[in-house]
């Protein structure tokens, strides 16, 4: 398949000799105008990649964090339309930062397999992460999505055995992420011991870059990460600042978007310092 | 409608039911989901397993459940003879122990030391508590806070048992966040822990085993109604939220073409109020916990609520074989409103001294709309699923009857 921003964005962080800072957050939490600030901020504030949360009112894998921030997204009228035009929105002013679209495989379906690709390419999506299609349903989605030139991320886990990897790795494109923890988003965080054998293990099946995520909080955390794989993915840390920055009303307080911005930064700070520091 | 030479061949290799059915799972379950697969497929030609299955279902539920003839409700309705099948008189008072027998061995089996299980009416919850009891396997249920507080008396037994119940406050505090924080327990305890799922939903292979766990009911009908009467029923009728008590009674007829299925989704406060729970009657497909089925869904994709007088039909979702049953057109999906439902339970508590649970109830209200127009000559069974004791406090609550 063509080459697309996710792979042009990790061949410039080789170049770079540093690892990547994918940032998650909820398309359209806490309100649509603050989501739409928050996404436009994140760049800058040096997230390398964004992971872009489809809400769903069903969030099977997801701990609390992110249930809540769906819950807000869609209470704030959040759609799967208004999430592509928050996408179409941000590609005006931002051509290069690849944004990955994450969710749930039902609003998908609902909007249309055919319908939801083609969009989704104008707009300027660059990969797909479905929680609930593993290999076995490739049909569905994965492989159609490859014809539309956007990657399909597959998630590996602790318990994805030496059989089953390279079948899940064997369809992969952009990057392979690695879930840390046997659990949902926002729980118990791994040790970087286990994270760095695991990422051996995944390196031996795939050459694509590896991205970690589940339970990665802080900036050190996130430090350790990149230290043994390609990119580090914070999600229910970051939406947590969005949580803390509600009034009573669950309203946005007007610190919320420097908030979300301020703590990217703290991790892109502690990303891009991990390498320096392990070469010293 | 163009006919099939079998209904009963699915599913297939990747579980599916035509294009219902899969195995929509995140990846950190897909290999535990492999192995239930794999481990129930070696069970079930294991005759041990087998034996085991039969020893447990005739001294401990109770099986072969009879099958009673309802003779004043016959003479009441003035049609079809109809027969109730008693899964009321099972251990814990209903069928879902059928399934959690054969579980709850395939657990045993896999060697896993915790079992966790989702509920609604409490009868999935107990009867799962009762086979952790009996097999000495930790067992946490979660269940909605609001079903928590209509079925205190299954909760009650189910801490008895030594289950720890665990309530969902998350989303509407009914059955499909139940299933929910179920899932994510699972995720997290994948290595230890058994998910027994009550009904005949969620990621393929638990459609297909807890219908061949619940094939118990139909196949017993069909030697019990041959004895009594001589020949197979007309219409089979059963009510159905995920579907499992309706599939364990249809599925060994399908094939018979003269068998008319009747199964039964819970109208709540009417189809046209849109607080209801019939998936199939008013639902689309899509996909959530695990399969492609129809659900109660908005157009954008998110899960609404369902609504119902009895929590174990309130589920947004329905089974995937169910899904496939109506589109193929051989089996009849109907709705019947909380109040039909209300006024069937009296019915049938006054005419046969029978209290059944407000899911079953809902049966019968079909069963007294249908029996006069299908005439005497018709030989009706109906799948009294449940007993009603759990639903007193509702009952009494709606319908004003003091102490």
């Amino acid at each position: 398949m063509p080459v697309t921003r996710i792979d042009r964005r990790f061949a410039a962080l080789r170049r770079e000799n540093r690892g990547g800072l994918v940032v998650f957050v909820t398309a359209g939490d806490p309100d649509p105008r603050t989501s739409a600030e928050i996404l436009r901020g994140l760049p800058a504030a040096g997230a390398d990649f964004i992971e872009l949360g489809m809400p769903f009112s069903d969030p099977m894998a997801d701990g609390p964090a992110i249930q809540m921030s769906s819950q807000r997204a869609l209470k704030g009228g959040a759609t799967m339309k208004t999430t592509l035009e928050l996408v179409a929105d941000f590609r005006q002013r931002d051509g290069e930062t690849p944004i990955i679209l994450m969710g749930y495989y039902n609003p998908v379906y609902i909007f249309g397999v055919d319908a939801f690709l083609n969009e989704a390419k104008a707009a300027g999506v660059d990969g797909l992460i479905i929680v609930d299609l593993p290999p076995e349903e490739e049909n569905e989605i994965c492989l159609p999505s490859r014809m539309a030139g956007i990657n399909f991320i597959y998630l590996t886990a602790p318990t994805t055995d030496e059989i089953r990897l390279p079948r899940v790795v064997e369809k992969a494109s952009g990057f392979v992420y690695y879930v840390s923890i046997t659990g949902i988003t926002g729980t118990a965080s791994a040790r970087i011991e286990d994270v760095r054998k695991a990422v051996e293990r995944l390196r031996r099946h795939t050459d694509l870059p590896i991205a970690v995520g589940f339970g990665i909080k802080t900036p050190e955390q996130a430090a350790g990460v990149v230290a043994v794989a390609d990119a580090a993915v914070v999600g229910s840390a970051l939406v947590g600042k969005v949580t803390e920055n509600l009034d009573e009303d669950g309203k946005a307080r007007p610190g919320l978007t420097n908030a979300v911005l301020g703590f990217t930064a703290e991790l892109a700070k502690g990303v891009r310092d991990a390498r320096l520091k392990g070469a010293a | 409608m163009e006919q099939l030479s079998t209904y009963r061949a699915g599913p297939d290799d990747s579980g599916r039911f035509g294009i219902y059915g899969g195995r929509f799972v995140a990846e950190t379950l897909m290999p535990l989901i492999l192995d239930v697969e794999r481990t129930y497929k070696e069970a079930r030609n294991d005759a041990a397993f087998a034996a085991e299955m039969d020893y447990y279902l005739s001294t401990y539920v109770g099986r072969p459940s009879p099958l009673f003839f309802a003779e004043r409700l016959t003479r009441h309705l003035g049609g079809a003879k109809i027969y109730f099948k008693r899964e009321d008189l099972n251990h814990t008072g209903a069928h879902k122990i059928n399934n959690c027998i054969g579980q709850g061995l395939l657990a045993r089996r896999m060697g896993k030391t915790r079992i966790i299980a989702e509920t609604g009416a409490g009868q999935h919850g107990v009867a799962t508590a009762t086979v952790c009891a009996l097999f000495d396997i930790p067992c946490v249920i979660y269940m909605g806070s609001k079903d928590i507080d209509r079925q205190a008396p299954n909760v009650f037994r189910m801490k008895m048992l030594g289950a720890e119940v665990k309530p969902v406050t998350a989303g509407s505090g009914t059955l499909k966040d139940s299933l929910n924080e179920a899932l994510r327990d699972w995720v997290a305890n994948v290595e230890t822990t058994y998910y027994l799922i009550g009904t005949s939903a969620g990621p393929h292979p638990y459609p297909a085993m807890v219908r061949d766990f619940q094939c118990v009911i139909g196949d017993e009908v069909r030697e019990q109604i041959t004895g009594a009467e001589g020949r197979l029923p007309d219409t089979l009728v059963a009510c159905i939220g995920g579907g499992s008590n309706a599939i364990g009674l249809f599925h060994p007829f399908l094939d018979e073409k003269n068998v008319r299925f009747v199964a039964v989704e819970a109208a709540g406060k009417g189809i046209e109020t849109g607080r209801h729970a019939a998936s199939l009657s008013a639902g689309s497909p899509g996909v959530l916990h695990g399969n492609r089925t129809y659900l109660l869904q908005d157009s954008d994709g998110q899960i609404e609520e369902a609504h119902s007088i009895s929590a174990g039909l309130d589920y947004p979702g329905i089974g995937p074989e169910h899904s496939w049953l109506h589109d193929t057109g051989r089996v009849e999906y109907v709705s019947i409103t909380d109040a039909e439902a209300l006024e069937a339970f009296h019915l049938c508590t006054r005419l046969e001294g029978i209290i059944p649970a407000l899911e079953s109830a809902h049966a019968i209200a079909q069963v007294g709309k249908m029996a006069g127009a299908l005439g005497a000559g018709n030989l009706l069974v109906m799948n009294l699923s449940g007993r009603g004791d759990k639903d007193l406090d509702t009952v009494a609550r709606v319908s004003g009857v003091g102490p």
